[in-house]
């Protein structure tokens, strides 16, 4: 009798523990939803090809659009992949493969450090070093952007290495390939597909970033001008944008933080479509 | 005929904790020498010391002569590269490269070394293939994964791709240990084959084999050269007291 009451208590336990998990993720997925219906639903409207083929509005101008922020954007997270990527690589190469160097303990643990920097600090470097020099600008930018993407690329290689088998590094390095080859032609490529993960997902964490941008270049109207002048950014627009009287500025605010999600959302289906569902 | 191999008072560590001690011997050439002791005795450091090995594991240090043709190759002016080179290997897992093809995995070693030449590669893959026993079983598929194919293939592939390079020794490091009796068997074969061009030398520790395919065994105990000789003599007539008892099956 009472082995039955007992089986009937778990079985109560189990409700109760399945109602709370659902529970949390109801609430975990209220927030998402909830930001993805409005972007969505108060951006639709602005998006036609005039949002794409247009720059930013003038006092009084009707409609405008943000092509000058896309323009702007994609050349700075361009630039600052450029810097970026080679030096988080090589970071991650030399932290997975050169371990033996008591120099990889001083550069893990400022690599961690560096990730735990507010983004406004390595803005607010980044205008000392540069800003100060030749003025706010694309290149000064991408600096911190870069900067900010460096200990994410370096975490990410690391693991993505140190997960190869010693085994694969044995059979290179028994066949007489130098090791700076077998990083290269044989641990880097195994790892080729992770690499790449931790690659997309430092450009996903810049795309949107917004505070190093302010001290770097600011906010730009127009298009791009050279490497020394600032260019445009979509998470400036929503930020200027949205501080606006003019309707239609609010509307391409909206317009630019449906672009800035949908943009994350792509990296993230790379990532998944990379991996197969393993981040 | 000279040895292949003259090692002088060969020492290895694992940071503090010494390996092999003072180890003394001849490695004849065209010849498979096997290196039989229980677990821990040292086997794997030893003939990882052959090809330079030992050292790409980070807090492993050695002292003594190695020398191979008469040249020590822990001298300075050695490249472990090119001595890696001259001295193949096969280790105890297949390992195959996942993601390069049978084809890709037997020139990997020439590719690797700036060999583009797509008829010299072509000769080297067939000639390495058919040394290793192994052609006639994937001519059709050399474009497969080698991790399509089975433990026995795998090894035999990784066999080829070690012969693939020229190499005038081939080390064996318990290369059948992970294999079922059929494969075992064609791989002792191949290794018979070998013989004929190639010096050989097998770590196992299974000492039926080492009794089947060797011309002379090395008995290693606790990192120390206990007894080495003729194969025949050292399994019919061991002159040392633990080599018996191992061999007896004592201990081990």
């Amino acid at each position: 009798m009472s082995k039955i009451n007992c089986y009937k208590f778990r079985i109560i336990k189990d409700y109760i523990a399945r109602f709370l998990v659902y529970l949390s993720l109801t609430l975990a997925l209220i927030p998402i939803i909830s930001i993805l219906y409005e972007v969505v639903q108060r951006s639709v409207f602005v998006i036609n090809l005039d949002f794409f083929i247009n720059s930013a509005p003038t006092v009084g101008e009707k409609g405008g659009g943000i092509a000058n922020a896309i323009q702007g954007t994609l050349i700075t997270i361009s630039l600052a992949s450029i810097i970026g990527t080679p030096i988080g690589l090589m970071s991650g190469v030399f932290l997975s493969e050169y371990s033996e160097y008591k120099l990889s303990l001083i550069v893990r643990f400022f690599s961690d450090v560096l990730s735990g920097i507010p983004s406004i600090v390595i803005g607010v470097f980044a205008y000392a070093l540069i800003v100060r020099s030749i003025g706010f600008s694309v290149i000064a930018a991408a600096f911190a952007l870069a900067i900010i993407m460096i200990p994410i690329i370096t975490r990410t290689t690391e693991e993505a290495l140190k997960i190869v088998p010693l085994s694969l590094r044995e059979a290179a390095i028994a066949l007489g390939v130098p090791r700076w080859k077998t990083v290269i032609a044989i641990v880097l490529r195994s790892a080729r597909k992770a690499v790449t993960t931790g690659i997309l997902l430092s450009i996903a964490r810049i795309a949107g970033e917004s505070a190093p941008i302010l001290v770097t270049m600011g906010y730009w109207r127009w298009w791009f001008e050279g490497l020394d002048r600032p260019v445009a950014n979509l998470a400036l627009n929503v930020f200027v944008f949205a501080m606006s009287p003019f309707e239609n500025w609010i509307a391409l605010a909206w317009g630019s933080a449906f672009l800035l999600i949908l943009l994350v959302l792509w990296i993230s289906i790379a990532v998944r479509v990379l991996t197969k569902g393993r981040y | 005929m000279a040895p292949k191999f003259e090692i002088e008072d060969l020492n290895a560590w694992f940071n503090s904790k010494q390996v092999l001690k003072n180890i003394n011997m001849k490695i004849e050439e065209k010849a498979v020498t096997a290196i039989i002791g229980p677990s821990g005795c040292g086997k794997t450091t030893f003939i990882r010391c052959l090809n330079r090995m030992h050292e790409a594991t980070p807090g492993a240090r050695v002292s003594g002569k190695v020398l191979f043709n008469g040249v020590n190759i822990y001298d300075n002016g050695v490249d472990p590269v090119m001595i890696r080179r001259k001295i193949g290997m096969v280790f105890q897992k297949p390992n195959p490269f996942p993601m390069m093809s049978i084809y890709d995995n037997v020139a990997a070693g020439l590719k690797l070394n700036g060999v583009r030449d797509k008829k010299t590669l072509d000769v080297v893959v067939r000639r390495s293939l058919e040394l290793a026993n192994l052609w006639d079983e994937v001519k059709y598929e050399l474009n497969n994964s080698g991790a399509s194919l089975s433990g026995g293939q795998q090894q035999r592939l990784c066999i080829a791709r070690a012969l693939a390079v020229e190499p005038e020794v081939l080390l064996m490091d318990e290369s059948c240990s992970a294999l079922d009796p059929i494969a075992t068997a064609k791989i002792e074969i191949l290794i018979r084959k070998l013989a004929e061009n190639y010096t050989i030398v097998i770590v196992t520790h299974n000492m039926q084999q080492a009794a089947r395919v060797s011309d002379y065994t090395a008995f290693l105990y606790l990192g120390k050269l206990i007894e080495y000789g003729p194969t025949k003599q050292i399994f019919e007539n061991p002159k040392h007291e633990l080599t018996e008892k191992y061999l007896t099956g004592e201990f081990g």
